[in-house]
């Protein structure tokens, strides 16, 4: 194991250039579902150009933790998007930390972001952060154990050695245990990611915000990194849930034609996975806020059961 | 080797000289000030440097016991024995107390002419040195005797502003509760004495294993209880969040850091030194313990809108972290896997330091804020980051590692923790396996939780507006209090940035109670990178993380290059749905924060609020509104009340044996002395 500047170089990028792509993707399919014609699949890339340009707009209340917090959620979403195995089984920073360290860095972005909510001394930003912290406390317990199912099996935290377990022998997809996990994680994806049913991005209404609710008060270049740095959080968690359950087709050798191939076959999962989150965000409407902790139990009810089943089938 | 005895005994008799100071000068506050806090850092600091010598170059493993002073009478010998386990808390104790030392300077100054300085300052000493002899000890007796003065002097620092009542309440709820707790501890000495006939610590080490099975579980439920209290573990931490919060901030520091460290300590000597293998169950027991201590101290600590107060709950909420890695270490050690014992001490002792330092680092902030706004009411505070940045800076600092985020020291064990709790999952294959992994999922919780109250109390503290003129007019404290925080924040960020060149003086250590070193297998790719102690059990390097964290900063800096380097910044006020303007009274308050909390754990909380509304002629319009919420202690109410009117009911009954009569009190005798014969024969 030892670190390649080219590898991290590459999987930056490809992250920081596809997370406002499956944004968009998802916006647009959505809007297709629902009789609309919907914007652009380009249009999160349109606008994250017009924010940087922009001139900003701060309160005059804030300190310097409100500048600080953009770059903060910005710079741990990139890290994050370097530790997870994206085409490669080997993810290129997982030296430095797997799936504790992801953990980890996704809060030390959400603790900013919230903090970036409370400094401008309105009641919306405080709201957001209030509900925001307690959501993800509460779907922590179900990340947790989703993941220590996966990293029990593959005696592991590391991300690679948990995906190359998996890769060993496909018949696991079809052990209870990980089918459990994946169903749990995906319920997580969706209360991290700010989607329905627990929370709308295309809300207008301050008070059903959570995530929207904090960034009311950032403009110019602070929300473009705060928009660029949640798409790419979404990216990365999506990226964890396929490559963890399906690695098929990630690429063991650094070959072109392998790492072309081992591309092409992500960018399908992500797609398909879009996919589901729309159908569930179209069938779904969004729960009420007290509802939303029956949800995350039933994921975390979920994830003990894929425990017991690992204890069960082993 | 002689060098370094003379520099402990230097820094005992430092700490002695700095209270004998404080009483001398007590007429002058300036020079009791001075010379107490003054002499206690540099007692301190000869503390630190012995300690981490020993433990660096691995003297203390060979170190013998040897007498302070000699004693006249039987069993009773006041010798101290440095090994390993005893140093590593004296470093504990010596950071703190150096830190601490500094900070009083400056703190010390906001009683100046309200209270005796000298005696603040005379008290932190001794409850300093009694600190350092119990974790030294060598002897039972001693080791009492310690931690006696330990309690007292404790008990008088947290008694110090006692005109008010609720510090009155709290010194005494605290005084009866430690006691209660030291009984406990007798108790479990004299049934080591009575196996091994004295009550030197060298006869009693694995001296579990010669012991009736009966016996040996009476002394761990005795020594769990008795050291119980003094850590704070539910549910006998009730006197915590009472005494912690109305005792001057820098003696909270020092006992949300140490002081119930003490207890830590306790169970790590007798659990892994004396007791012997341990049966399962003790571990089970102490991972139970720590896991339900670790999940309600966090959601208590929601609740709470008193600074300092949350900070104590906090405690709670890290002891019983602390605990899962002990407990984990003793369900490994019964089924004898020795090297992830190791790995599950380290993390816990790991937790242990560090949580000594942010700990004592977030209560000196709260104490600069209550220096500078004389509230700890959360809901008064508010805009302090521009007005105490440098406060502000060393608090979040603190509150990112108690947050468990990384790449601060928080991280660092808890990630040692999951390690050690996802590796237990193969070394048994019963049912009770399933407790490391849903224990794995309550850490996970109560960190996340942790996370939330931290934004809470670092968002209502110093961000926004101002909530009170007091807040308003907030100033930046003296240079001293700066630099206490500052050493601890040091320390923070160096525990979690190079964890693997501190881990080398946990060798020592482990190799006194489990036999094994761990530092050379736990760091790879020279240092840089953390490692599980199992082959791939995973890795993680926090400075490589900060490294390229940095790294990536770039590529703002090449979008802002590239796009916005003409953009203007104009500063405006916070949108206020077209109102008046925004006032302190429309942000959100910290009751406000945990209300989603509140709500969801209701079960839990029985939250109950009363609102009164006076209006003059719609009840659209109220005039004046009040407004009441509260939440139950719930072994307040469930346990402790009905435990204390039942032994005041009982008590009264037995008021009618003591009727005044002089016969009576005879016949007592008389029936006392028949039985005990009758007993002998």
């Amino acid at each position: 194991m030892k670190i390649d500047v080219l590898a991290i170089a590459l999987q930056t990028g490809l992250v920081l250039l596809l997370a406002p792509l499956v944004s968009g993707c998802i916006k647009n399919w959505k809007a297709k579902l629902q009789n609309r014609r919907g914007p652009r699949v380009w249009q999160p890339y349109f606008d994250i150009i017009k924010f940087l340009r922009k001139d900003m707009v701060i309160s005059e209340h804030v300190s310097w933790v409100f500048s600080a917090a953009p770059y903060v959620v910005f710079v741990t979403s990139l890290l994050v998007g370097v530790m997870v195995p994206i085409v490669t089984v080997q993810a290129p920073l997982g030296l430095f930390g797997g799936a504790l360290a992801i953990i980890g860095l996704l809060a030390l972005g959400r603790f900013f972001l919230a903090l970036g909510g409370l400094d401008p001394a309105s009641a919306f930003g405080g709201m957001g952060s209030s509900r925001e912290m307690t959501l993800s406390a509460i779907a922590e317990p179900a990340l947790m154990l989703a993941i220590f199912t996966v990293a029990i099996t593959a005696g592991s935290t590391d991300l690679s050695r948990i995906v190359a377990e998996a890769q060993g022998s496909n018949l696991k997809l079809l052990n209870p245990a990980h089918l459990m996990a994946f169903a749990a994680l995906f319920i997580v994806l969706l209360a991290e990611t700010g989607r329905v049913p627990v929370d709308n991005p295309a809300t207008h209404l301050e008070l059903t915000m959570i995530h929207e609710a904090m960034l009311l008060e950032y403009s110019g270049r602070y929300l473009a990194f705060m928009e660029w740095g949640a798409s790419i959080k979404q990216l990365v968690l999506m990226a964890l849930l396929v490559n963890i359950f399906l690695p098929a087709g990630l690429a063991g050798d650094g070959s072109a034609a392998s790492l072309g191939l081992a591309l092409g076959v992500f960018l399908l999962k992500i797609f398909v996975l879009s996919g589901a989150v729309v159908l569930v965000e179209t069938v779904n409407a969004k729960l009420r806020l007290f509802r939303v902790p029956d949800l995350l139990s039933a994921a975390f009810v979920l994830a003990t059961l894929g425990l017991l089943s690992t204890f069960l089938f082993q | 080797m002689d060098n370094l005895d003379t520099l402990l005994n230097l820094g005992l008799l430092g700490y002695v000289a700095a209270a004998a100071a404080g009483l001398l000068f007590f007429r002058s506050e300036k020079l009791a000030n001075l010379f107490s806090f003054g002499c206690a850092s540099v007692a301190a600091l000869c503390g630190i440097i012995f300690s981490v010598f020993s433990l660096a170059t691995g003297a203390a493993a060979a170190n013998q016991s040897f007498e302070l002073f000699p004693s006249l009478i039987p069993y009773v010998r006041f010798s101290v024995r440095p090994d390993p386990l005893s140093v590593f808390f004296t470093l504990i104790v010596s950071l703190l107390g150096l830190a601490l030392s500094l900070y009083s300077l400056g703190y010390a100054r906001g009683f100046y002419g309200r209270k005796s300085v000298g005696v603040l300052g005379a008290f932190f000493n001794v409850l300093l040195l009694a600190t350092t002899l119990v974790f030294l000890a060598d002897n039972a007796f001693f080791f009492l005797i310690a931690w006696e003065i330990m309690a007292l002097s404790a008990y008088c620092l947290v008694s110090y502003e006692h005109e008010k009542e609720e510090t009155r309440r709290a010194g005494v709820l605290y005084f009866v509760m430690s006691h209660i707790g030291t009984g406990c501890i007798m108790l479990g000495f004299l049934l080591l004495f009575q196996a091994s006939g004295s009550y030197g610590f060298e006869t009693f080490q694995s001296l579990g294993d010669s012991m009736s099975a009966g016996k040996r579980n009476a002394a761990f439920l005795l020594f769990l209880v008795g050291f119980g209290v003094k850590a704070g573990i539910v549910p006998l931490h009730t006197w915590l969040p009472a005494a912690h919060p109305v005792a001057p901030s820098n003696v909270s520091a020092l006992m949300s850091g140490v002081l119930i460290k003490t207890g830590i300590y306790g169970m790590t000597r007798v659990f892994f030194d004396f007791l012997g293998t341990p049966p399962n169950w003790w571990g089970v027991t102490v991972l139970t313990v720590g896991t339900i201590s670790a999940v309600l101290g966090v959601l208590y600590a929601l609740m709470q809108h008193d600074l300092k107060r949350l900070l104590a709950y906090h405690s709670i909420e890290n002891i019983g972290i602390i605990l899962m890695g002990l407990g984990a270490a003793l369900m490994f050690l019964h089924t004898g896997h020795t090297l992830l014992a190791s790995l599950a001490l380290i993390a816990g002792l790991y937790h242990t330091i560090n949580h000594a330092l942010f700990k004592a680092l977030l209560f000196l902030g709260a104490g600069a804020v209550l220096h500078s706004t004389h509230t700890r009411d959360m809901e008064e505070m508010g805009g302090l980051a521009k007005r105490m940045p440098k406060t502000a800076l060393f608090f979040l600092v603190g509150a990112v590692a108690i947050s468990a985020l990384p790449p601060l020291n928080g991280f660092i064990s808890e990630w040692l923790t999951y390690q050690s709790l996802l590796q237990g999952f193969g070394t048994t294959p019963s049912l009770i396996r399933l407790m490391f992994p849903l224990s794995g999922a309550m850490l996970a919780l109560t960190s996340a939780l942790a996370a939330a109250c931290f934004v809470k109390a670092f968002g209502i503290t110093f961000l926004a507006q101002p909530r009170s003129e007091h807040a308003a007019h907030a100033h930046e404290v003296s240079f001293t209090m700066l630099l206490g925080q500052a050493i601890l924040t040091a320390a923070c960020v160096f525990l979690g940035l190079f964890p693997t060149v501190f881990l080398t003086l946990f060798d020592p250590v482990t190799h006194q109670l489990t036999g094994h070193q761990l530092s050379a297998q736990l760091s790879v790719a020279n240092g840089l990178v953390l490692s599980g102690v199992m082959s791939d059990g995973g890795t993680v390097s926090t400075l490589g993380i900060t490294l390229v964290a940095l790294c990536l900063l770039f590529v703002p800096f090449a979008l802002w290059l590239v796009f916005a380097q003409s953009t203007k910044i104009r500063r405006g006020p916070t949108w206020d749905c077209g109102l008046k303007g925004l006032t302190p009274l429309m942000e959100y308050t910290a009751t406000g924060f945990s209300k989603p909390i509140r709500m969801i754990f209701k079960a839990l909380f029985r939250p109950r609020r009363e609102v009164q509304r006076e209006y003059d002629f719609s009840p659209y319009f109220a005039k004046t509104i009040r407004f009441e919420a509260h939440v139950e202690e719930i072994f307040e109410t469930r346990i402790y009340r009905p435990l204390n009117r039942w032994v005041l009911r009982f008590s009264r009954r037995m008021r009618a044996l003591q009727a005044g009569s002089i016969q009576a009190y005879l016949i007592y005798i008389f029936i006392t002395l028949v039985l005990l014969l009758l007993f002998a024969l």
